[in-house]
């Protein structure tokens, strides 16, 4: 009996409706396309993009210089000079992070000690040149300040778990 | 004219159904293949000689990037070995945590797999499906650890956060009525558990969309069904692991014969095929992601009732929280030793292995006592099974050969590393 109702199935190519009846059911489904550049996949404030150094509400740049940061990086993508300020605290003269070295594991973000150098959500950042991927201080401090709003809002929404 | 005899067909390494960068070289008797050599190694990166100069929790980012299909489970397999060297526990939660992670791992991988294995093979509407579902659960891992796919989330000693009380939202668009809104963040409301909540009862009938797109249709079988048949004995021999093996009927799952953190407390069967040809093998794993989706649904359970510590509290090997961090002098001394120096392990040898979704994953680290491991050897699944290849794919047709590869479901990350 079996083969014969297998003949039949075959012959009445069941199994080929049944699979256009899922993608017929799929056709007038919401779709789950995003219009990329305006909407956009949801993040999290977990979210580890590129990265931005801080400052503290007065304006003073966060970061001291103790190199917990440079010396976690496995990728070693990060460089950094230091010197003493006439004010006797230690401040950086370079600070750079060559983007195509770091692998955005977080662990700069997770050792600094002063919540200077953090990841931020931004994820699309684009390059004109090569020489572009060493980002230095100055561009850091910059995203920092830019988006200061959104990452203190970030580390505030993770502080609990951290 | 002269008789055509054998020639030699280069495939890859840029073909798309070789999954990343494999390159064959077949030798073939008009359509038929004589012989299957692989060659590997385009995409080493000396991960195993980068783990030697770095101190122990530095080369976590690193085990995500070898099978990146798996990243979760390859942390989990490098972590167990530091653990087991070390002889600490993590606490229960972390355990949980680290088990839901890792099914949550096996299901995106099985996804991923059957998407492309199909696309392979010429099944282009499950690939767009899977997608769908991998979504979801990419949104979970960028929620939970902060990336989407590179997690970087396990460390020695349990995990480094615990999971958000809150799932991240889409935001309002002009594309987007008020009410398409609320219905894509409808499971968006609550914590990352009520969203994987959500996700386990609603996955299990798509796996029936994809089953019924696949499982009985005729070109599907006629593609897979005895091709590439391995014998339970053979497969042993060959030293298969995973997926292969029990598709060959043996049921040999880690989780079940060694259970690590805490399977043996979860309900959860192991597939096994009969014949051992491609179509077994995408049998087991359509029901693996059923009993992953088993598994998940119960750690939720566990992980909803029993908040508690994630991280061991061992200032020698986990750093103590920021908040103590900052107010308490020896905790930043902990702080600093940790970040700079890290751990010092005991000298000795251990191997730890974990059942990734491609097969048994494994650490095997040598320690000399120093803050770095002295040698770190990595057991990847797929390599094992990369070289059967040869052996597989004698005797069959060219066009098995990308179902033997999507079969095999080799990353390329993992061969090489
Ligand atoms: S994210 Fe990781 S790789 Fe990148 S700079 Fe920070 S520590 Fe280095
Ligand atoms: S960014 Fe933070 S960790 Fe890095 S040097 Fe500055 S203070 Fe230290």
């Amino acid at each position: 009996m079996r083969p014969l109702r297998e003949y039949v199935r075959s012959f009445l190519l069941v199994e080929l409706l049944q699979g256009l009846r899922v993608t017929g059911r799929h056709l007038f489904k919401r779709s789950v396309t995003l219009e990329f550049p305006e909407e956009v996949a949801p993040k999290s404030p977990r979210f580890r993009g590129l990265h931005a150094l801080r400052r503290y509400p007065n304006g003073e740049e966060r970061c001291i210089a103790c190199k917990l940061c440079e010396a976690v990086c496995p990728a070693l993508a990060i460089t950094i000079d230091s010197h003493q300020r006439a004010d006797g605290t230690r401040r950086t003269t370079r600070y750079e992070i060559d983007l195509f070295k770091c692998i955005y594991c977080g662990f700069c973000e997770e050792s600094c000690p002063v919540d200077s150098i953090v990841e931020t959500r931004i994820d699309w950042h684009l390059m004109e040149s090569r020489e572009q991927r060493v980002i230095g201080k100055e561009r850091l401090l910059e995203i920092g300040d830019q988006y200061e709003a959104q990452i203190a809002a970030d580390r505030a929404a993770d502080a609990p778990y951290r | 004219m002269a008789e055509f005899q054998s020639y030699t067909l280069n495939f890859g390494p840029q073909h798309p159904a070789a999954h990343g960068v494999l390159r064959l070289i077949l030798e073939m008797e008009g359509e038929t293949i004589t012989r299957a050599d692989p060659h590997v190694g385009l995409l080493h990166r000396g991960t195993e000689k980068l783990a030697e100069s770095k101190p122990y929790n530095q080369s976590i980012g690193y085990m995500d990037r070898l099978d990146y299909m798996a990243m979760m489970c390859n942390e989990h397999g490098y972590v167990l070995a530091i653990e087991k060297l070390l002889g600490i526990e993590p606490p229960l939660r972390a355990q949980y945590i680290r088990v839901m992670m890792d099914e949550v791992t096996r299901i995106l991988n099985h996804l991923l797999w059957l998407g492309t294995h199909g696309l392979d093979v010429g099944a282009m509407t499950a690939f767009l499906y899977t997608f769908r579902e991998r979504e979801d659960l990419i949104d979970v891992y960028e929620a939970v650890s902060g990336a989407r796919m590179h997690a970087a989330y396990y460390r020695p000693g349990g995990v480094y956060r615990d999971l958000p009380e809150r799932m991240p939202k889409y935001e309002p668009t002009p594309y987007r009525g008020e009410k398409e809104l609320r219905e894509m963040n409808r499971a968006r409301e609550g914590s990352v558990l009520d969203f994987l909540d959500d996700f386990c009862h609603r996955f299990p009938a798509c796996i029936d969309d994809y089953e019924t797109l696949l499982t009985e249709n005729r070109i599907w079988k006629q593609r897979l069904v005895d091709v590439c048949v391995v014998g339970p004995e053979r497969a042993k021999a060959l030293g298969f692991t995973g997926p292969m093996l029990r598709g060959s009927g043996v049921a040999w799952d880690l989780r079940k014969k060694q259970p690590y953190e805490v399977y043996d407390r979860l309900d959860f069967d192991v597939p096994v095929g009969t014949n051992g040809d491609c179509y077994d093998r995408y049998l087991v794993r359509m029901e693996e992601l059923r009993q992953s989706t088993r598994i998940i649904n119960q750690c939720v359970d566990w992980l909803r009732a029993n908040p508690g510590p994630v991280r061991l509290d061992d200032p020698k090997v986990s750093p103590p929280s920021r908040e103590e961090m900052k107010d308490d002098m020896e905790s930043l001394i902990h702080h600093f030793k940790l970040f700079t120096e890290g751990y010092c392990t005991p000298p000795g040898e251990v191997y730890a292995a974990v059942e990734a979704p491609k097969g048994e994953f494994g650490a095997y680290i040598v320690s000399d006592g120093a803050n770095k491991p002295y040698r770190l050897k990595i057991r990847p699944p797929c390599y094992i099974h990369l070289s059967a290849m040869d052996e597989m794919i004698r005797g069959h047709m060219l066009a098995d050969v990308v179902t033997l590869i999507g079969s095999l479901d080799v990353v390329f990350g993992e061969v090489d590393r």
